[in-house]
C-alpha cells in the first residue's frame, strides 16, 4: 500500500514537472497558428533578426569550441597549482546576471572600457556591431561548453590516452584520435548546452551590442521589440524561436548518437 | 649490451621505488608482488609515461632515460609495446583499426597488416567488432596483437590475466605464453600471482615496498626464498618460531604458539620455517612409525577445498598451514573440517630463513 503511494507520488511529481515546463510552450503554439508562423518568417526584420541569431550564435559556438576544447581538456587531465581558481573563475559567467555580464562587457571591451582604447587603435569596433554581439553570446555561452567538455574529458580512461601514446602517437594525436572521441558524447551535449545559450541570450546582448534590425537585433532582442507593440507577431516569432531550437537540440543529440563523433564509447 | 637495464628512484606516495634490474637480451622476466609494491610503475617509467629523476632506463644500445645527461625520450619514440591491465583497447574503433592505430602508411596497406596480426592471435575474424562486443579473453588477444603491432624491442604486461574470469584464465595463460615464445619479443610481465610469473617468465623478480627483494629462477625463489615474505608469494607455509643446534648436525625451531619442527638449514634466533604444501604428508592422530620424516605436528583440520584431483588442506597446528594431498587421501583419511591428523614432512624439505 505505502510502496504503491510512493509510486504514484513519483508519477505525480513528474507529471507536474512535464506540466510546469511544457504547458508554456504549448500555449505559444496555441496562441500562434502554424499561419501566423509563417507570416511571420515573411517579415524582413524577423528574417533578418533568424538569420543574424543563427550566424552569430554559430559563429560564437566555433570560437567556444575550438578555443575551448584544448583549454577543457587541459583542466581535466593536468593538475597544476591554482587549478580550482581556475575553473571557478572559468564557470562564473555561469551564475552571473545578464544584466551584469553586460556592464562587464561594456567596461572591459566598451569605448570607455579597460581595453577601449586599443581595440580602437587596432580597427576593432564592438559595440552595436554584429561582433559585438558574437562577443556576447561567447561570453555567457562558453562555461556551459567547458564545464561539459572537461567533464567529458576527465571521464575518458587515462590508460587509453596512455596506450595511444605507446602506439607512436605523439601527444596531439592522442588528444584528436582518442580523447576527443571517447569524449565526444559530453562535448556534443556541451555544443548543445552552449549553442542553446547563445541562442536564447538577450540582456547582455541588449546592454553591449544594442537592438539594431539586422547588426545586432538577434530573435530575442526582436521578440522583446515587437512584445511592446504587436504581441501576436512577437508570439509568432517566439513559436520560430522554440522550434528552431528543438530542432537545434535533437540534432545535436543524434550527432552525439552517431558514429561520427564516437557514440557509444565510454 | 643487449637486454634491458633500468636503474630509478622514484618517491611514490606511500613507498620509494628503488629499483635497480637487469634483463637479459630476449629474455622474458616477470615482476611479482603484491598491489601497492611499485611493479605497475616501474613499467610505466619504462614506457616513458612517467619520468622519475634519477632513472635510467636502455633497451639494447638504445639509452630511453637518462637522467644525467637529459636524454628522455617521449612514449611514442620508445619501442616499447604495452598491454594494459584492462586492455586499454579503443571503445571507439573496430578491432582492425585498434591494431592498425599504429601503423603507418594508407588505409589499404593499414587494414592489410592489422588484420593480417589479428589472424597471427587468431581473432582475424572479429576484425570489424568493437572491443565491446568481444570476450574477455579476445580483447586480451586483441591487446596483444597491437602491443606488437610495431615490432617492439620490449613488451611491457600489466597483469595481463587479471581481466579474465578464473574459468578461462589457465588456459589464456598458457596460450600467452606460447604468444610470447612466437614473437620473441623481450618481455615483462607484472603479475601479483607467483604461478602466473612462474608460467609466463623465465627470471622473475620479487617486489615488496618500492625494491627487489629477490630475483632468480621460480624454482630458485621456491627451493632457497630470501624472505618468509618470497616463500609465501612462492606458496610456502611459514611458520615463525626460535632456532637452536640440535643433536645431529640438525636444527631444532620451537614455534610460536607451540610445537618444533627440525631442519637441515643451520642457523640461531628468531626464524621462519618454510615449507611446501605438496611436501606435508597426512596421516590419521596417534603414535608415530618409523619414518623418514622428522617433523610431526598434531593439526587440527579447518578447510578442504578440492581442486580436481587434489585438495588443499587448511590445517592449524596451531599456527596455520596447508597441506596439498590427492582427494583420494581425503577420503581414506576421512579429513573433514574438525578432525584432527598428524602433518609430517622431512627436515631437508624445511627451509629456515631469518625474521
Amino acid at each position: 500500500m505505502r510502496r504503491a503511494t510512493f509510486a504514484v507520488g513519483l508519477f505525480l511529481a513528474l507529471f507536474l514537472v512535464l506540466a510546469f515546463l511544457t504547458l508554456p510552450i504549448v500555449a505559444i503554439f496555441v496562441h500562434a497558428s502554424p499561419a501566423d508562423l509563417i507570416k511571420s518568417l515573411g517579415e524582413p526584420d524577423a528574417r533578418d533578426a533568424l538569420w543574424l541569431s543563427l550566424k552569430t550564435s554559430l559563429a560564437a559556438l566555433a570560437i567556444i569550441v575550438v578555443i575551448g576544447t584544448p583549454a577543457a581538456y587541459l583542466l581535466a587531465t593536468r593538475d597544476f597549482r591554482g587549478r580550482t581558481v581556475v575553473v571557478t573563475l572559468i564557470e562564473l559567467p555561469l551564475v552571473l546576471p545578464p544584466a551584469v555580464a553586460g556592464i562587464a562587457l561594456l567596461a572591459s571591451f566598451g569605448p570607455q572600457g579597460l581595453f577601449g582604447s586599443a581595440l580602437h587603435d587596432a580597427g576593432i569596433e564592438l559595440v552595436l556591431q554584429t561582433a559585438g554581439v558574437i562577443v556576447a553570446l561567447t561570453f555567457v555561452a562558453a562555461p556551459f561548453y567547458l564545464r561539459q567538455a572537461q567533464e567529458a574529458f576527465a571521464a575518458v580512461d587515462r590508460s587509453l590516452l596512455d596506450a595511444a601514446r605507446t602506439l607512436g602517437a605523439s601527444e596531439a594525436r592522442a588528444f584528436i584520435r582518442v580523447a576527443v572521441p571517447c569524449a565526444g558524447q559530453g562535448i556534443t551535449s556541451g555544443m548543445a548546452l552552449a549553442w542553446g545559450r547563445a541562442l536564447g541570450e538577450f540582456g547582455a546582448t541588449l546592454m553591449f551590442a544594442g537592438s539594431f534590425q539586422g547588426i545586432t537585433q538577434t530573435v530575442p532582442l526582436a521578440i522583446f521589440a515587437r512584445f511592446s507593440t504587436d504581441f501576436t507577431s512577437a508570439l509568432a516569432l517566439s513559436g520560430v524561436l522554440v522550434l528552431v531550437s528543438a530542432a537545434l537540440l535533437l540534432s545535436v543529440k543524434m550527432l552525439g548518437r552517431s558514429s561520427v563523433l564516437g557514440g557509444g564509447a565510454t | 649490451m643487449s637486454g634491458l637495464e633500468v636503474r630509478v628512484r622514484d618517491p611514490l606516495r606511500e613507498i620509494e621505488l628503488d629499483v635497480d634490474l637487469r634483463v637479459n637480451g630476449s629474455g622474458r622476466a616477470a615482476i611479482v608482488g603484491p598491489s601497492g609494491a611499485g611493479k605497475s610503475t616501474l613499467l610505466r617509467i619504462i614506457a616513458g609515461l612517467r619520468s622519475p629523476d634519477p632513472g635510467r632506463v636502455v633497451v639494447g644500445d638504445e639509452v630511453w632515460l637518462d637522467s644525467s645527461s637529459g636524454i628522455n625520450l617521449p612514449p611514442e619514440e620508445r619501442a616499447c609495446g604495452f598491454m594494459f591491465q584492462d586492455y586499454a583497447l579503443f571503445p571507439h574503433l573496430s578491432a582492425w583499426r585498434n591494431v592498425a592505430f599504429g601503423l603507418a602508411g594508407d588505409r589499404a596497406s593499414r587494414r592489410r597488416g592489422a588484420i593480417e596480426q589479428l589472424e597471427r592471435f587468431g581473432v582475424g575474424r572479429l576484425a570489424d567488432a568493437r572491443p565491446a562486443a568481444l570476450s574477455g579473453g579476445e580483447r586480451q588477444r586483441v591487446a596483444l596483437a597491437r602491443a606488437l603491432s610495431r615490432d617492439p624491442k620490449v613488451l611491457l604486461l600489466d597483469e595481463p590475466l587479471s581481466a579474465l574470469d578464473t574459468r578461462t584464465r589457465a588456459h589464456a595463460g598458457r596460450e600467452l605464453d606460447a604468444a610470447l615464445g612466437r614473437a620473441g619479443a623481450m618481455a615483462i610481465v607484472v603479475t601479483h600471482d607467483f604461478s602466473e610469473a612462474a608460467l609466463l617468465a623465465d627470471e622473475i623478480f620479487v617486489m615488496d615496498g618500492g625494491r627487489v627483494v629477490q630475483q632468480g629462477t621460480a624454482a630458485e625463489l621456491s627451493a632457497r626464498p630470501a624472505s618468509a615474505f618470497v616463500a609465501d608469494f612462492a606458496g610456502a607455509v611459514v611458520l615463525d618460531g626460535t632456532a637452536r643446534p640440535a643433536a645431529g648436525g640438525l636444527t631444532r625451531v620451537e614455534l610460536d604458539g607451540g610445537g618444533t619442527v627440525n631442519s637441515t638449514d643451520l642457523t640461531e634466533g628468531p626464524v621462519a620455517a618454510l615449507v611446501f604444501p605438496w611436501e606435508i604428508s597426512l596421516e590419521p592422530p596417534g603414535p608415530s612409525h618409523p619414518s623418514s620424516a622428522q617433523n610431526r605436528l598434531a593439526v587440527d583440520v579447518l578447510s578442504v577445498t578440492e581442486i580436481g584431483n587434489r585438495a588443499r588442506v587448511g590445517l592449524a597446528a596451531p599456527q596455520p598451514l596447508v597441506a596439498e594431498v590427492t582427494t583420494d587421501s581425503v577420503r581414506s583419511l576421512g579429513l573433514r573440517p574438525g578432525t584432527r591428523a598428524t602433518a609430517t614432512w622431512k627436515a631437508t624439505a624445511t627451509r629456515l630463513v631469518a625474521r
